[in-house]
């Protein structure tokens, strides 16, 4: 199904083979072969396969491809680069700070949910360095997990609030 | 070491692509890690490899890393970071030097399923006898090199050394490197005293966490290769009672003649769709017309206990100690309740999925099976093969805490790949995972306890009701047509727990009696972690309070002064200590405001381990919500080798019995069940989660026991008795939902 429609995506465009009214997923998983975003109820209730489109965290799997044209989608895979833009870094980290929190705080368990909880937090510290945990509560309730993590990603969302304003990357 | 690392295993399965290209099967390849050669060549024949043979076990290389063989799969637990850290301790090598590979069923020993928190029990002993047998025979030849006794060597990091003569050295892998030690596994290899370990007990971060976290992990969600049709399941939205099956009447194959390239798959009852594009398949499971066979066999939420307790059973005396009835007729105090209990689902966050590549001579099957040799066998007989000619490897899913959908998408996945000759993936959604899981079953149980005029129970007695588990698969029994299955007794049913059914408290007369309700017209059943343990503790621990408020003795001390066992009083005064509640509870609030807050203590287990928990929780009078707000869990597993790790299981088990005694609940009526997505099947969410504080009960001298569920029981318990401490109100049916909550409150005002 040749079409024209190309979508950026954590830095470089991609010509897309699906057809325009593809959810946004199915591309990233089977065109792009990424392991970011991942399929969770293709319905937008639980967020695992959560990205950033122009810095807001969108469910890909409720998101027609052909509406990303002309913007800047932004995975799992792509945090680390997208932090050092918005900070006006030269050299990406390795890892986005709240990726380096959950290694730090041991927080996920079977990880699925981890995709969405990084995109989400990382949005949401974006916006707010120094959310509060009533915030991190509020911000983060779209986004749910089995395993039980959420006490760990609270803690690992407040650690990365503290790398971030104290200027570690 | 990086070549060895734990998952540069999962590479493999894309350097492998280009192998079943085509459809044709893998026949051999070398595993990361293991240059050909170093083994029989490993993977190309059909397992399990001989388990009384080292090789089959661990593998030493060239460079003094050694591959661990594995046969219980990592669910995200860190099993696989604590059973290196069993084998590092042994072998004298650091976690750096260790790795292990993907379970297959050509490749891994088979240390059976990865259930009932068994990896770290049951399978660590025979890794750490086999690495200890490994390193014996190595000190061996190093002392045939160095010319010196066993005896006077030491090891460290692979490095053999004379003792006192570190010069004189020489390596594991210059003594063996990669080649096989071929020996006998006898188990009588001498293992280290605890009294020396380093490396077991210590906080080794988890191996599979930096990837997981940098999206570097494939996850059987992840997994495609190269010619594969994308499939998807069709069933009627939501199952229907146990035994009524799925009919097809009609299918209308021209209500996705517009979908290019998507086509209809059926044997027997079984229907599926495949398509070349993933959208494409799930738009034709979702435009197919098909006209099912109606059936109501189910009882609907409403009457499902009463028609339990009405049902023709098969009892079991689980537990019989005394004479509980005669004690029961001279007690001081007897407390009695019936206690109603859901199903709930497994609902792992990524609905199962699965890969296929079956062609006439063998079957490649890629899932994300607790059991990857069970499921040969199930998948061989699905599919008419012989069981050698089937290969299972094990891919992490999300979490499934038990038996979930993985053998279904498995069978799903192999049918259709078998009628359309090319592999085939299938990706469950969201309905079909919710709406045809194999449920934790519903529980109904009666129970009854006594005092004498000192506070000591003098008699106990629990009757439990619930239906078994299922043997078969829904893609079996659809395809096949045949009748349902189901256990019903024996090791494998699920009989009420004597565990947790008041074994902690000293009481002479004990009697517990187990139900077995036939499955037929209820819903598919089977283990969902730790199973019906919570609605074992949910009754049992409120009768217990009950006992303590009527006794006018604070619960935390009455359960003191009940129980005998130095290890059930451990973590009770572990839970107690870490709440800040060593002499008691704290007194009530005041019960007069909208918000009113309550303490609660629960005790419970699975079959092995120790769990008690403290929860603070507050109930909105008003709405009847309830939010619990501090939680405090004390786990005793024997030696933990990671407490770490158990640390986490902890937080996890809390804040999943937090969502399963406050929310889960599957929903059906008389034909089919109705809760098949996240908004109708409700789960605790990030607002709503409690603060956890765990703690690990050390006993490095005692066995380790299992760690990945033992305190979801208690957590559900001490949850209840915290809404009576809050109330003054008990709850006899759980989820305790704002409706509940409000009704229970009624009955007090009146």
């Amino acid at each position: 199904m040749a079409n024209d429609l190309s979508i950026k995506v954590n830095g470089r465009m991609y010509p897309v083979d699906a057809s325009p009214d593809t959810p946004l997923l199915y591309v990233l998983s089977n065109e792009l072969s990424l392991h970011g975003p991942r399929f969770g109820c293709g319905l937008a209730q639980c967020g695992s396969c959560s990205v950033l489109v122009d810095g807001v965290e969108v469910r890909s799997c409720q998101t027609a491809v052909a509406t990303v044209a002309g913007k800047a989608v932004t995975t799992l895979e792509g945090l680390a680069a997208w932090y050092a833009e918005q900070k006006g870094l030269k050299l990406a980290p390795a890892l986005h700070p709240l990726q380096q929190a959950f290694i730090d705080e041991q927080a996920p368990h079977c990880g699925y949910c981890t995709n969405g909880m990084i995109i989400k937090g990382s949005e949401l510290l974006a916006g707010n360095p120094r959310p509060t945990e009533a915030q991190i509560r509020t911000a983060m309730d779209g986004h749910l997990c089995r395993c039980g993590t959420y006490p760990r990603v609270m803690k690992a969302i407040q650690v990365a609030s503290r790398a971030i304003v104290g200027g570690t990357p | 070491m990086n070549q060895h690392s734990t998952f540069d295993i999962a590479s493999a399965a894309f350097s492998r692509r280009d192998l079943i290209r085509g459809g044709a099967l893998i026949v051999g390849f070398a595993m990361t890690g293991l240059p050909p050669g170093a083994t029989a060549a490993p993977g190309a024949v059909a397992g399990p490899p001989d388990p009384s043979r080292i090789d089959s076990w661990i593998a030493v290389h060239a460079d003094s890393t050694a591959t661990v063989f594995l046969g219980k799969c990592e669910l995200g637990q860190g099993n696989t970071t604590g059973l290196l850290q069993i084998a590092g301790e042994e072998l004298d090598l650091d976690m750096s030097q260790l790795s292990t590979v993907r379970l297959d069923t050509n490749v891994s020993p088979n240390q059976g399923a990865t259930t009932s928190s068994s990896s770290i029990h049951r399978g660590g002993p025979q890794v750490r006898a086999a690495a200890a047998e490994a390193r014996q025979a190595l000190l061996l030849l190093a002392s045939v090199r160095l010319g010196v006794q066993p005896g006077s060597l030491t090891v460290s990091r692979g490095v053999v050394s004379i003792d006192g003569e570190p010069d004189r050295s020489v390596t594991y892998g210059e003594l063996i490197g990669d080649k096989p030690l071929d020996m006998k596994f006898t188990g009588t290899a001498p293992q280290k005293p605890v009294s020396r370990y380093k490396l077991v007990g210590t906080r080794v971060p988890r191996l599979d966490i930096p990837d997981k976290v940098a999206a570097k992990y494939t996850h059987m969600q992840h997994v495609r290769v190269a010619g594969m049709l994308h499939g998807r399941v069709v069933r009627p939205r939501g199952q229907r009672g146990y035994g009524a099956g799925a009919k097809p009447v009609a299918i209308d194959g021209t209500s996705i003649a517009g979908i290019a390239g998507a086509r209809v798959v059926r044997r027997g009852d079984f229907v599926g769709v495949v398509a070349e594009r993933e959208w494409d398949a799930v738009r034709a499971a979702s435009a197919l017309k098909v006209t099912w066979q109606e059936t109501a066999t189910l009882p609907g939420n409403a009457d499902l206990h009463d028609r339990m307790r009405s049902a023709k059973t098969n009892d079991t005396i689980i537990t019989s100690i005394g004479d509980p009835e005669k004690a029961f007729a001279t007690a001081a105090y007897v407390a009695a309740a019936t206690f109603k209990c859901p199903y709930q689902a497994h609902a792992p966050f990524g609905p199962n999925c699965a890969l296929a590549d079956v062609g006439p001579d063998g079957a490649l099957v890629m899932s994300s099976t607790q059991d990857i040799y069970n499921s040969r066998d199930m998948l061989a007989s699905v599919l008419g093969l012989p069981v050698g000619k089937v290969r299972v490897q094990y891919y992490e899913g999300s979490g499934t805490f038990g038996h979930s959908c993985y053998e279904d998408a498995a069978q799903a996945a192999a049918i259709m790949s078998q009628q359309v000759g090319r592999p085939v993936r299938v990706q469950f959604m969201r309905w079909d995972e919710h709406g045809w899981d194999n449920y934790g079953p519903a529980h109904l149980a009666d129970v009854r306890a006594a005092i004498d005029h000192n506070g000591k129970i003098v008699a106990y007695e629990y009757h439990g009701w619930q239906h078994g588990w299922i043997v078969t698969e829904n893609s079996h029994e659809l395809a096949l047509q045949s009748g349902p299955a189901e256990r019903t007794g024996g090791a494998a049913s699920i009989p009420v727990n004597r565990m947790s059914t008041g074994s902690m408290y000293a009481s002479p007369n004990r009697r517990v009696v187990s139900h077995a309700v036939p499955m037929v017209g209820y819903l598919r059943g089977a283990a969902l972690r730790s199973p019906l343990d919570l609605s074992f503790s949910f009754a049992s621990e409120q009768v217990i309070d009950t006992l303590a408020r009527t006794a006018r003795i604070d619960p935390l001390i009455f359960r003191r002064n009940n129980i005998a066992d130095p290890r059930w009083l451990g973590v009770l005064n572990a839970a107690a200590a870490a709440a800040d509640l060593s002499s008691g509870l704290p007194r009530p609030s005041p019960r007069d405001s909208d918000i009113v807050t309550g303490w609660g203590i629960g005790l419970g287990t699975h079959h092995v381990s120790y769990g008690a928990a403290v929860a603070e929780i507050e109930v909105n009078r008003r709405t009847g919500v309830i939010v619990a707000k501090r939680l405090y869990g004390a786990l005793d597993a024997g030696l933990v080798v990671n407490p770490a790790l158990v640390e986490n299981q902890i937080v996890g088990q809390m804040v999943q019995a937090t969502s399963r005694v406050l929310k889960e609940e599957v929903i059906f009526d008389k034909s089919n069940v109705t809760s098949v997505d996240w908004a109708s099947y409700s789960v605790l969410r990030f607002a709503e989660h409690p603060d956890v504080v765990p703690v690990v009960v050390q006993r490095m001298e005692e066995p380790s026991t299992g760690a990945g569920e033992e305190v979801m029981g208690a957590t559900a318990a001490a949850i209840a008795n915290a809404f009576f401490d809050a109330t003054g109100a008990r709850l006899y049916q759980y989820p305790m939902t704002p409706p509940r909550v409000i009704a229970a409150l009624a009955t007090i005002r009146t």
